[in-house]
């Protein structure tokens, strides 16, 4: 043992103490430099955000005055009033409450039908390859990238053929069917990389297609369903050019008609309205943004297989 | 229905396959491959990963659409089946526990499935519980058990299907050495208990001639060998099977059979061995080429001096492993390793007199195949 010996016994240098216990982090320049940098970086883009809420709460005699950074000296809650209520897009004031309702309208059975048609894609494509299953993705994976102006007209002529043009069920459909590709390659991904022992034991204990895919796969991927239901709310609530061609004047979503209060030229410019607006309308991938953040956590298949 | 007029053997078979071929477009994994097993046996299946062993068994389940053959389960051609028609139970290597589901729904999915009816579930559930003692488990989801009870689960749930055949693919392989061995136990327990016929793949070689009533030894989507432990850990046909069982490995030899005689001997380099005890095969002795493989636990070490070849050696290296030793050597130019109790070690440097009786060698051709 006596070369273990000889390194236990390490003499101590005068810079201090021979290394023992957990190494002592030092803030070196380098850090210093990383940190100011990601500082710097964040308060570059909170400053049009606390410039927004701030000049929404003014009322425009304040805002007037030009001192943009500000804080309120009266705060005033009527710029979120009228921009809810009554501000006006053309002739109609109602403010941006209708178009919420239309994104809700649009948004939700989008969502709902995109994400349900997609997991089923998703789950055969990983567990039931049949004849031209990966020409099929193939495809799938290449609409990912097609650009949406080059398809724009072909849907219109098509769309106003079968009478869904300018319709809630048409600019439904035309979001269902671009965020198609996406995610049937999300959850494709998702169900390939599960293990196939799962898929068959099920298979040997005689679940078919569909109970596999409800009782053994659905409970599994909440997960990957989070995921895509980020996506594509706020790909759709933040959605303007389908919106504007394929939903029609009377479901105009939100976006639409935010960009209407906005640039509405008649009258005097009130900015604490558009601020409001603008932050209602963003409020929503905002939220989802904030309450589905802790569940890309969880781990749903621990247990499952060898952890 | 053509089937049954050759389905029904002589012998009842309990598995049989025939002629089974599969491959994957242009890829030949396995190629008209013949497999009788008996009712009630244990039979594993045992290969290097990669030789189409659990590629079988995924057939036999029905778990992979074959190309070409037949497979029948209890007399009943179940080529085209669906997996829960065969009469089978599957275990896997990674247990495939439903994530979400309780153990008790683990074992009684396949049940709900099939339509039980609920007291039948009960009675079957609460059996598979007593059976591999995990009745305090029901209640607790895949996640909160540990390795050696999630695979008892998992063996439950093919136990509950009141199935004719088991398979098992690889079962143990992600477990620490001391549960496998226990488990290891306990699968033979449970086989002696439940005389079903059992399919076992693994790339063990110890649980393989622990478990198995015969072994099938596969090589590149071929079964080499299919026998009883004991023969093909003696008498292996080829030199990959006699190379693949056993640790550390066979001993192979390089040299030439020659003929004196009417006496046949195996000559090397500083090696002379009668073959007078040697059991030839049906072809015979024939001069020639060869290779001559001896295990190292049958050469004898100091041990007198009535064997028919001996030899002095060097001592090169010595390996102790606890309950006996790994001797290192050359014999002529030769490397050879013997094995000896751990008392009996001797020291690097040592000469020692070695000797081994040709009638426990294994002789192969220049093809490897057994002499």
């Amino acid at each position: 043992m006596t070369a273990a010996a000889t390194f236990s016994v390490r003499p101590a240098t005068s810079a201090g103490a021979e290394p023992r216990g957990p190494k002592p982090r030092r803030l070196s320049i380098g850090r210093f430099g990383v940190y100011a940098f990601l500082v710097v970086s964040a308060l570059f883009f909170l400053v049009p955000l606390y410039i927004m809420v701030v000049t929404s709460l003014k009322g425009m005699p304040e805002i007037r005055l030009g001192h943009l950074f500000n804080l309120p000296a009266e705060v005033t809650f009527q710029p979120w009033v009228d921009a809810w209520l009554h501000a006006c897009t053309g002739r109609d004031c109602n403010g941006l409450s209708p178009g919420f309702l239309n994104s809700v309208k649009i948004t939700v059975p989008s969502v709902v039908i995109s994400i349900v048609c997609a997991s089923i894609n998703g789950y055969a494509l990983s567990f039931w390859p049949y004849k031209g299953a990966n020409l099929l993705f193939g495809l799938l994976v290449f609409g990912a990238f097609v650009p949406y102006q080059v398809v724009i007209y072909p849907l219109i002529i098509g769309l106003s053929s079968v009478g869904l043009f300018a319709t809630l069920p048409g600019i439904i459909i035309v979001h269902t069917i671009f965020g198609m590709p996406i995610l049937t390659l999300l959850f494709r991904n998702f169900y390939a990389a599960l293990p196939v022992e799962l898929f068959k034991a099920a298979r040997v204990d005689g679940a078919g297609f569909w109970r596999v895919f409800f009782h053994i796969m659905l409970p599994m991927s909440v997960p990957v369903t989070i995921v895509a239901v980020i996506l594509q709310v706020t790909g759709i609530w933040n959605d303007f050019l389908f919106g504007v061609v394929f939903a029609g004047r009377s479901n105009w979503p939100m976006t639409v008609q935010l960009n209407n209060i906005v640039n509405t030229t008649t009258g005097v410019r009130e900015y604490n309205v558009n601020m409001a607006a603008t932050i209602l309308t963003a409020a929503v991938p905002l939220a989802i943004y904030f309450i589905s953040g802790r569940w890309f956590v969880r781990g749903i298949t621990a247990g499952s297989v060898k952890g | 229905m053509t089937v049954t007029t050759d389905s029904v053997a002589a012998v009842p078979s309990s598995v049989s396959i025939q002629d089974l071929s599969l491959s994957f477009g242009t890829v030949k994994v396995l190629e008209s491959l013949d497999l009788d097993i008996k009712e009630g046996e244990f039979v594993v299946l045992l290969g290097p990963s990669g030789c189409g062993k659990s590629t079988l068994l995924n057939c036999i389940a029905g778990l992979l659409d074959i190309s070409g053959g037949r497979i029948f389960i209890k007399g009943r051609n179940v080529t085209w089946e669906e997996p829960k028609d065969r009469g089978i139970g599957m275990v896997f290597q990674s247990y495939a526990l439903y994530p979400q589901m309780s153990v008790e729904k683990n074992l009684s999915f396949g049940l709900r499935v099939a339509g039980t009816p609920k007291d039948e579930i009960a009675r079957r559930i609460a059996r598979a519980a007593e059976i591999l003692q995990i009745e305090p488990l029901l209640d607790r989801k895949p996640a909160a058990l540990s390795g050696g009870q999630r695979q008892r689960v998992a063996i439950g749930r093919a136990l509950v299907r009141d199935v004719d055949v088991f398979l098992f693919d690889e079962p143990l392989s992600n477990l620490d050495a001391k549960l496998r061995s226990e488990l290891r136990v306990e699968i033979k327990l449970l086989h002696r208990r439940l005389k079903n016929t059992m399919i076992y793949v693994t790339h063990d070689q110890i649980e393989a001639m622990t478990l198995a009533d015969r072994i099938a030894v596969m090589r590149a989507g071929v079964i080499q060998q299919f026998d009883e432990p004991q023969v093909i850990y003696k008498k292996p046909v080829n030199r990959f099977v006699a190379g693949f069982l056993g640790s550390p490995g066979m001993n192979f030899l390089d040299g030439e059979i020659m003929l004196r005689g009417g006496q046949a001997a195996f000559v090397a380099d500083a090696i002379d061995v009668p073959l007078t005890k040697y059991d030839f095969g049906p072809a015979g002795a024939k001069p020639g080429p060869a290779v001559l493989g001896i295990r190292p636990e049958h050469i004898a070490v100091n041990a007198g001096s009535d064997w028919p070849f001996e030899a002095a050696v060097p001592v090169e290296i010595v390996e102790p492993m606890g309950s006996d030793t790994i001797v290192w050597s050359k014999l002529g130019r030769q490397a050879v390793t013997m094995r000896v109790t751990a008392e009996r070690s001797p020291k690097v440097g040592d000469r020692i007199g070695i000797g081994f009786d040709p009638i426990n060698a294994s002789l192969f051709d220049t093809d490897g195949n057994r002499l």
